[in-house]
């Protein structure tokens, strides 16, 4: 029996294609999503220790300000930010918005456009 | 159809729509959440407690946590049978990212119901 399961391309194969840009928008999502995952438990811990106490509450604010811990959070929003606006993208291409190649690569270079003005005024709100 | 037993629901379709309602309530949540910090917030803990711990918000809470397992494991799922071809690692993977929802949506549960 012919097996009729899509088959996927080796990862080490595609350095030999050429990205086109929603390639990289695209797979800039699926990184985003998985490292929004790993910042789950720093998020909730943040968000558990900011609620238990007015002591706690500055404890937390204090080590946002730490220079390494703010940058971390800067990188994390920024994520998320990106992963949001990449997401309403696919929205809007399930309703038929945006699903030609053009519209393709228009979307791309608008939430590209977007995550880059999120992130500088997150970085001038958090600095 | 190809189904898939260790998939959300059995059901690529229905992982679709999952995946895309739930977003809606994330997003919605992240919204309200920026919005509060923007408009509202005196940066001070009393405002901020009373904010996330009323009732509406605290509801929402877990329903964006909830949302955010479902979310997650569908996005995990796909990155693992994308990339990971033995099925021995897949499945400890998969396990950990279970676990590790699971154990998201309880934690959650304890910050806003403990108190």
């Amino acid at each position: 029996m012919k097996d009729r399961r899509p088959t996927n391309i080796d990862l080490n194969s595609l350095r030999a294609y050429a990205f086109p840009l929603p390639a990289v928008t695209s797979i800039l999502h699926r990184i985003s999503g998985f490292a929004l995952f790993l910042a789950i438990p720093f998020l909730l811990w943040l968000l558990d220790a900011s609620l238990q106490s007015e002591v706690n509450f500055k404890e937390v604010v204090a080590f946002l300000d730490v220079g390494v811990v703010k940058f971390f959070l800067w990188l994390a929003l920024c994520g998320l930010f990106y992963h949001v606006f990449a997401g309403v993208k696919h929205l809007l291409m399930d309703i038929g918005i945006g699903e030609t190649l053009a519209g393709a690569r228009l979307g791309s270079w608008i939430i590209l456009g977007l995550s880059g003005f999120a992130a500088l005024v997150l970085g001038v709100w958090l600095w | 159809m190809v189904t898939n037993v260790t998939s959300l629901s059995r059901n690529g379709l229905s992982d679709w729509m999952i995946q895309r309602i739930s977003a809606l309530v994330i997003t919605a949540y992240v919204i309200i959440i920026v919005g509060f910090l923007v408009f509202c917030s005196e940066g001070t803990y009393v405002a901020w407690h009373q904010f996330m711990m009323s009732g509406p918000m605290r509801i929402f809470g877990v329903l964006a946590t909830l949302a955010i397992a479902a979310h997650a494991w569908i996005g995990l799922w796909t990155i693992a049978t994308d990339y990971i071809k033995p099925a021995c690692i897949r499945f400890v993977f998969q396990w950990v990212c279970i676990a590790a929802n699971v154990t998201y949506v309880l934690w959650a549960w304890r910050i806003f119901w403990s108190s």
